[in-house]
């Protein structure tokens, strides 16, 4: 777009914008080191015990291995299943008809709280399967578009005409992928994963439902946790993930670039 | 045989999964509203005959409206901006909209938590400048939640506009101004129809979004703000009514199915780069 001057008065309101954006995560981070029993901003004195805390109650511990395990998992088994599926849709083209393509859609279009809700009355209760393997479930679904979309935009400025060139010189089919076709679409791969695993780790609401006293996520028990205790400990919590976000974009950076998801 | 249905065989894991384990269990879901023994809709006429479960119907849709109007409204203003900025500022801009972004759901509303509980920052501020003595309950208002929900949003409308405005050409602007528009007539008359299907997009994300939230209506809204999400939460799993839940799920199926492609009908037919 052309670069014209811009209205002194939006160019404010852009700054506001942004103070918006950045003032809570900073309070956040803030009240996380507060040396207080409540929460406060301006910290008051600085401390690190908040942080220690959180691994001093088994609760905490126990979601975090949990929701790690879930991320892990989940954003594997989705893209064991959806690399092949955006393969399919874009090697494929011409022989699928177009509606496949929408249903990779569905988890994003179903509002995940009927989706988990679902799951909970079909998978945990209706087929009575454990607790874990009903999220499991649930979370590799939620992903699977991430997956899905991500890899199929890498593979849609992939040349086909190279692995069928691999192909007629002999090279087996499956080989070919793995050592042609993949290889070329590494950095979109390496983007999905991330993408869904934050996505995974953050989840609340396909959770909320599959639940329980025995096994929780991460951020379901944070929302216990606020109910009954207004300590800076879910800041400590807090500020965790938002340097596991960090993380996440310095892969997106490096792989597909940040301003792919500005598109 | 294998050659011509290879695509679908490749396919077929994934799409098997969404079937299996989504469309089914939520059909399931939304089957199980219409089982009741007094009539086919009894659930229904259940939940609109209770004012109460009305009202929280209503409350849902105007937060989601409000939120939708003002997440678009600034969204749009900043995306402007952004799209407008030099290389190494806009990167640094989208950045900036991206960390909230990846940022979880629970750590975005528990900031608002934070700044708007009685020894919050916000209170805080406001005795000290002397608008009021006492610190004043900001949390559990409708207000509060839209502020918190707004902010869950903006991030997502910003990303989404400033790639469509990216994408208007170049030549179309300079050509309304060469043939003399002020860069206002330029906003109004090509910029901004030519963002409207984006605009679209984003109204139908944050309006879905918006409808069916858990986490920030459940932290800054509490009991005193109960929206469909957490009436139906409390259906289920506090008063055990399943069938109550899922007409709750069932009403959110169908309301976000039916803005999706209302919006995706009238993108298609406002867009003015369409043949």
């Amino acid at each position: 777009m052309m670069t014209s001057r811009i209205h002194p008065l939006l160019l404010l309101s852009t700054v506001l914008v942004y103070i918006f954006l950045m003032g809570p995560l900073i309070i956040v981070f803030g009240a996380s080191l507060s040396d207080t029993t409540y929460l406060t901003f301006p910290p008051q004195g600085l401390t690190l015990r908040w942080f220690e805390n959180i691994f001093k109650i088994g609760a905490f511990r126990r979601t975090i291995v949990t929701s790690l395990e879930l991320a892990f998992l989940a954003t594997g088994l989705a893209l064991f299943i959806g690399i092949p599926a955006a393969y399919a849709l874009n090697r494929y083209r011409v022989q699928l008809p177009t509606w496949l393509s929408t249903v990779f859609v569905l988890p994003i279009l179903v509002p995940e709280i009927v989706f988990g809700f679902s799951l909970l009355k079909s998978v945990a209760v209706g087929a009575s399967a454990p607790i874990f393997v009903a999220l499991l479930i649930g979370h590799t679904l939620l992903v699977l578009p991430y997956c899905v979309r991500v890899i199929s935009a890498s593979l849609a400025s992939f040349d086909f005409s190279i692995e069928e060139a691999a192909v007629s010189l002999g090279s087996p089919p499956i080989k070919t992928f793995f050592t042609v076709v993949l290889p070329n679409v590494r950095s979109g791969v390496i983007a999905a994963f991330i993408l869904a695993f934050i996505t995974s780790i953050n989840d609340v609401s396909t959770s909320l439902f599959l639940t329980g006293p025995g096994i929780s996520t991460l951020p379901i028990q944070i929302l216990a946790h606020v109910e009954q205790f207004f300590d800076p400990t879910i800041a400590s919590v807090s500020v965790l993930l938002m340097l596991l976000t960090v993380a996440v974009m310095a892969i997106i950076e490096r792989t597909l670039g940040l301003t792919f998801l500005a598109k | 045989m294998l050659k011509r249905h290879a695509g679908w065989v490749i396919a077929a894991p994934a799409t098997l999964a969404v079937i299996i384990f989504l469309v089914l269990p939520v059909a399931a879901t939304i089957g199980t509203t219409f089982g009741d023994p007094d009539g086919l809709f009894a659930a229904y006429a259940d939940f609109f005959n209770s004012g109460f479960r009305r009202n929280v119907l209503w409350r849902t849709l105007e937060i989601s409206l409000i939120t939708t109007a003002i997440s678009l409204f600034v969204g749009f203003l900043t995306a402007y901006v952004v799209a407008k900025s030099p290389g190494r500022l806009k990167s640094l801009l989208i950045i900036a909209a991206v960390f909230p972004l990846l940022t979880g759901v629970v750590v975005r509303s528990f900031a608002w938590l934070i700044m708007l509980g009685k020894n919050g920052i916000l209170n805080n501020f406001l005795v000290a400048i002397g608008v009021t003595n006492e610190p004043l309950s900001m949390l559990y208002t409708q207000g509060a939640v839209i502020a918190a929900m707004v902010y869950l949003f903006v991030p997502l409308t910003i990303l989404t506009l400033v790639g469509v405005l990216e994408n208007i050409p170049e030549d179309v602007v300079q050509a309304s101004a060469s043939l003399g528009a002020t860069p206002a007539a330029t906003f109004r008359q090509v910029i901004l129809p030519l963002a409207v299907p984006g605009l679209i997009v984003g109204a139908v994300l944050v309006f879905t979004g918006s409808f069916t939230a858990y986490a920030t209506p459940q932290l800054v809204g509490g009991e005193r703000q109960m929206v469909m999400g957490t009436l139906m939460y409390q259906r289920a799993m506090v008063s055990f009514d399943w069938v109550g839940a899922s007409t709750i799920a069932a009403i959110m199926v169908v309301l976000t199915i039916t803005v999706v492609l209302a919006m995706s009908r009238m993108a298609r037919r406002l867009n003015p780069m369409a043949t």
